[in-house]
């Protein structure tokens, strides 16, 4: 029983330091965004609060949290409560099998733990695929019971776009899998260990360029970011499918959609990028003799992978207008989905013969 | 342990399977649905049969409630009766499954004796989707293909009926 609650006591350290991590960043995330967008448009960004506006998402945060509580009449008041925990809890739950860094254990006493890993199940990808799926109820639910039209047009919207999208998310990565051999997150990134281009996305024998700009491009409009933010147009729904929210469940919402951001970054980061994987062999602090601190290098060579995938979202709101509704389902149905499955097809046959070669 | 999990998950979907029909509101009957469908994905992880219970989510959770969700939504049906007068369709066909059930609870109540794992078995069941994978692809390759195949007609069926409007000229 000891053993039982220790291993308890370990997960829930664990799920509690990947949980910060992923609030921390969030919250660093709405910095970066309004100043990376100031910047971009030849402005300062916020500077009213702190140094250089720094203390921003504080004040933002605190703003929140005391603001008047809403539901609005005739609503359904149990749906409106439970939306905004159903969108934000599978956004946060696909963090447990994302490898932070390398794939070492600790031996204490009798067990083992991985420190860099909350779990390492051998469907990692397909749990998150799943997990990012049922995201799409916390907004439907939350249009559908604010019991306003903006807010149901807007979840509907929502619905048909995500269900679209997140099948080109799914058959992006499906050449990495078949490269790779493995659904486990932790296994596709040790197989791209080494050089650079033993990436994923330049590997001998299919690289999968095509397959990140697929995956790219869907996780975007998956995440409801701009220019496929059409559940919360404001020119056309007030703010779609949160009209009615405020105060800290217009709160949950908005860190959904950010912890979403940084999922869909970390799993293209870890599938495409090599993950913690240096873009040489070994790590540079390994090599100065200090092999035992090589995982703060790997660390933040996942940092740097994630933070410019989240640096491209921004850079797409900063450039790109949004698509009218009937262009983003053609766009997805008719031109990002042809190519995902050709790359399988191509994938499939390229890596039959190399195997056949070998 | 395994028989406290699967208790649960056999009582929450016996319970929520009976909350998709009894309840009057259509979305808080596709939201029991939901939960059945995670407790059905439970149940394939005690299982060890986990890349089912993913699909399990993908499909079923993700993708096909979400368009019955769709529906329910844009026909507005608040709180419709019309399917609570259909007792006498719904008693033609559960009177002769209960019996059934129940002639198979009297016949032979013998459990069929699960044999313990072999080596085989526990290597499989550790990389379950390899092993659906060798499965589907050679033993059964002929029906994975038929299905397939059901599928495609399924598709252009739909396609069809979707395009026969546009067809005539008419546009909407």
């Amino acid at each position: 029983m000891t053993e039982l609650g220790l291993r308890l006591a370990v997960s829930f350290t664990q799920i509690a330091a990947v949980t910060c991590i992923v609030i921390v960043t969030v919250l660093l995330l709405t910095l970066a965004e309004r100043k990376v967008l100031g910047w971009m448009q030849d402005r300062m960004g916020p500077m009213e609060v702190g140094p250089y506006g720094i203390l921003q998402p504080f004040a933002d945060a605190i703003k929140l949290f005391f603001k008047e509580d809403i539901v609005p009449a005739g609503a359904n008041k149990f749906l409106f409560t439970m939306a905004p925990i159903l969108a934000l809890i599978p956004a946060l739950i696909g963090f447990a099998v994302i490898p932070w860094g390398p794939n070492q254990s600790l031996e204490i006493g009798s067990f083992t733990i991985k420190p860099f890993i909350i779990s390492d199940i051998n469907i990692g990808i397909l749990y998150i695929l799943a997990f990012a799926s049922i995201g799409a109820y916390g907004i439907i639910l939350g249009g559908w019971s604010s019991n306003s039209k903006y807010s149901l047009l807007g979840g509907l919207r929502s619905a048909a776009q995500v269900i679209s999208y997140e099948l080109n998310v799914g058959l992006s990565i499906v050449g990495v899998l078949i490269m790779a051999g493995s659904l486990s997150l932790v296994q596709i990134t040790d197989a791209q260990s080494g050089w650079f281009w033993n990436w994923y996305v330049f590997a001998f024998p299919a690289p999968q360029i095509f397959a990140l700009v697929v995956y790219v491009i869907s996780a975007v409009a998956e995440t409801n970011r701009v220019p496929f933010d059409l559940p919360e147009a404001e020119s056309e729904l007030v703010a779609g499918f949160f009209t009615e929210y405020s105060g800290l469940r217009f709160a949950f919402f908005y860190l959904a959609e950010y912890a979403n951001m940084v999922l869909v970054s970390c799993v293209a980061a870890a599938m495409f990028l090599g993950g913690w994987n240096a873009p040489y062999p070994g790590t540079l602090i390994g090599y100065l003799g200090l092999p035992a601190f090589a995982w703060v290098e790997n660390t933040m060579w996942f940092a740097v992978k994630t933070y410019s995938f989240l640096f491209l979202f921004f850079w797409l709101r900063a450039t790109l207008p949004r698509l009218r509704y009937d262009q983003l389902m053609r766009f997805g149905w008719k031109v990002m989905l042809p190519i995902a499955l050709a790359n399988i097809v191509v994938t499939a046959i390229a890596v039959f013969f190399y195997q056949q070669m070998k | 342990m395994a028989e406290l999990f699967f208790g649960y998950f056999a009582g929450v979907i016996a319970l929520t399977a009976v909350l998709v029909v009894a309840l009057r509101n259509p979305v808080y009957s596709a939201l029991a649905l939901l939960v059945l469908f995670f407790h059905v994905a439970g149940l394939y992880v005690t299982l060890h049969a986990e890349f089912l219970a993913a699909v399990q989510l993908i499909v079923y959770a993700g993708a096909i409630l979400v368009l019955y969700l769709f529906v329910v939504m844009l026909l507005n049906l608040k709180q419709d009766d019309r399917y609570h007068h259909q007792w006498r369709i719904a008693a033609f066909v559960c009177v002769p499954l209960l019996l059934e059930f129940l002639v198979l609870l009297a016949g032979n109540g013998v459990a069929p004796q699960s044999s313990p794992l072999t080596a085989e078995q526990t290597a499989a069941a550790s990389d379950n989707t390899m092993a659906i994978g060798t499965t589907l692809f050679t033993t059964y390759l002929f029906p994975f293909e038929v299905a397939s195949l059901i599928l495609l007609v399924a598709m252009i069926g739909a396609i069809i009926l979707a395009k026969r409007d546009i067809g005539e000229g008419g546009q909407t």
